[in-house]
């Protein structure tokens, strides 16, 4: 799961302890990255993020869900048990 | 007494919620907050706020979040994340129904705050794609490009404003022939070289294939209709109650806005309501922090005399 973010933005730092709690969780089963669209530009156009926070969920190189906008855990937690 | 898991539990944690878990755990309340996604509601979204007291220089949305957040916990309130799903209500007992399980009260503050309207014009297609209700989430991400807001009160002007140290143009598109929004943002709005106000002129749709392309605009005094070229389209036409767990537990205006009289009392004893969720002639922080001071107030009284 790619989490891209940035350091202006409230809702991305907001969601962040809930991402953190997830991968604490489920850290053994799946990958959790984070990208800095500031940092990294090219990566966030090549996968058409134009919002944040967006999470993109990939499996076998391929986008396999993506969320975006603040998330509950609830949901955070189906989306990634649907992805496994 | 009947026995119940709180004394108080209180549903939602935008300003209004944090503000009635301060006053209750200081009144040394049991009390719960419940929030389903995190705490700071929609000033999380807020960019700037100067119309808050104690910050002349103006704070974050997210750095007041955090520092109302941080004062309620250190005050001893204990935060929870879930989904409120309904509630079973009686003068004596109050059940709050959650996805796993059900939780009792003596007492319910309902602050669980509003979202943005949506117009109908493909915000689910389009949505994180090019359509937005975020300037500070996204704005950066139109760098020099064409954007498209709609909406003519505070929350549009200002963040109108806020879109042009990104935007090379942002046309704002309003039904009326005035602004609503106070008359220091629409200085602010008039003055700025790269604001051009579309008067009387709504949005009809969307265009575009992966993402926004253009947003169409028909001016409702002449019914001329034409497509802008844009590449986002942000939206900020008022905003609707989250109150999907009502159920018509406690009586709302039409819109579905909580009545409440002035101690904050619902349609039924001990059911409080703070915030935008209320029926209120004014949504701000300051207004909801008031509301929530006399909801939990009320609502320790109420308890005392059970």
């Amino acid at each position: 799961m790619v989490d891209f973010w940035a350091p202006w933005c409230g809702p991305c730092k907001a969601i962040a302890p809930t991402v953190d709690a997830l991968e604490k969780e489920y850290g053994d089963k799946m990958t959790f990255a984070k990208v800095n669209v500031d940092e990294n530009p090219i990566s966030p156009s090549k996968y058409g993020v134009q919002a944040i926070p967006t999470l993109i969920f990939f499996k076998n190189g391929e986008i396999a869900d993506q969320i975006t906008g603040m998330v509950a855990k609830e949901k955070l937690e189906e989306t990634i048990k649907g992805v496994l | 007494m009947t026995k119940t898991d709180y004394d108080l539990i209180i549903i939602g944690a935008g300003p209004a919620g944090l503000t009635a878990g301060v006053y209750a755990a200081r009144a040394r309340m049991n009390v719960l907050l419940l929030e389903k996604a995190v705490p700071g509601g929609q000033i999380l979204v807020t960019d700037w706020i100067e119309n808050y007291p104690g910050f002349p220089e103006g704070i974050s949305g997210f750095d007041l979040a955090e520092k109302m957040k941080t004062q309620a916990e250190e005050m001893g309130l204990k935060i929870e994340t879930a989904e409120v799903h309904s509630l079973n209500l009686s003068e004596k007992l109050k059940e709050v129904v959650l996805k796993d399980k059900n939780i009792t009260a003596k007492s319910i503050i309902i602050a669980s705050g509003a979202s943005p309207r949506k117009l109908g014009i493909g915000e689910d297609k389009f949505m994180g794609k090019g359509i937005s209700f975020c300037a500070t989430c996204d704005a950066p991400f139109f760098r020099d490009k064409t954007v498209v807001a709609i909406g003519g009160g505070d929350t549009a002007v200002q963040e109108a404003i806020f879109l042009t140290k990104f935007a090379k143009k942002v046309y704002l598109v309003h039904r009326r022939d005035e602004l609503r929004a106070t008359k220091i943002l629409q200085e602010r709005a008039f003055e700025n070289q790269k604001i051009e106000i579309l008067w009387d002129s709504v949005a009809t749709g969307v265009e575009g294939f992966f993402g926004v392309e253009g947003v169409k605009i028909k001016n409702v005094k002449t019914n001329e209709e034409r497509t802008i070229k844009a590449d986002g389209c942000f939206i900020w036409v008022g905003i609707l109650p989250n109150t999907s767990f009502l159920n018509n537990a406690v009586k709302t205006d039409a819109f579905g806005f909580i009545l409440a009289d002035e101690k904050m009392q619902t349609s039924v004893p001990g059911v409080y309501v703070a915030g935008d969720v209320r029926d209120t002639p004014l949504r701000q922080i300051s207004t909801a922090v008031g509301d929530a001071a006399i909801a939990a107030v009320s609502a320790e009284h109420f308890i005392e005399n059970l």
